[in-house]
């Protein structure tokens, strides 16, 4: 799973049936120490996150599917979680 | 999933049996600010995107399921036609 904040959203009205009823999510992925890192992606919402809200994404396909429970879904990458808060060891 | 144009469409006669039928796009991957980002690829369509549109795609193993009982064999697959991007 990845670290990423929501930072926006999409709407399509013509889209695959299994996406019907959640939100399909822009999330920038970011560091654990909060930077951003590569380009944003599209995830399905699975826990009603909110812009600006750090989250956790699952980005690999076959968990992010079974996660979101649509099975045979073409859903690569998920929001399963949103992050009150990340402890680091310090260095 | 990622978001791209449509920039194209690829017509290939002699092709594996499932991909009859199918439409394969040409795709450019784009930023959610519109601009182009990345290398172009092929994505079979699954809800009738055409050219210009902005779309999302799915990859991977995941992308065959639209086209379930069939087995296609694609690695990515266009899933939806993009509306609107907010903010």
């Amino acid at each position: 799973m990845i670290i990423a904040r929501v930072v926006g959203q999409v709407v399509a009205t013509r889209k695959h049936p299994s996406h019907e009823g959640r939100k399909i999510l822009l999330v920038q992925p970011l560091t654990p120490e909060g930077q951003e890192r590569g380009d944003a992606v599209l995830a399905l919402d699975w826990v009603g996150a909110g812009e600006g809200e750090r989250v956790l994404v699952v980005a690999e396909g076959w968990s992010a599917m079974t996660s979101v429970e649509r099975p045979s879904s073409p859903i690569d990458t998920a929001v399963v979680g949103v992050i009150d808060s990340i402890d680091l060891a310090p260095d | 999933m990622m978001l791209a144009r449509v920039v194209g469409r690829v017509w290939a006669t002699a092709k594996e049996p499932s991909l009859e039928g199918r439409t394969l796009l040409v795709l450019q991957p784009v930023t959610p600010g519109g601009a182009d980002k990345g290398r172009k690829l092929v994505a079979v369509d699954a809800v009738g995107a055409g050219a210009g549109e902005t779309v999302y795609w799915c990859r991977g193993r995941e992308s065959h399921f639209p086209f379930l009982p069939g087995e296609v064999p694609t690695d990515a697959t266009v899933v939806g036609i993009v509306d609107s991007i907010t903010p």
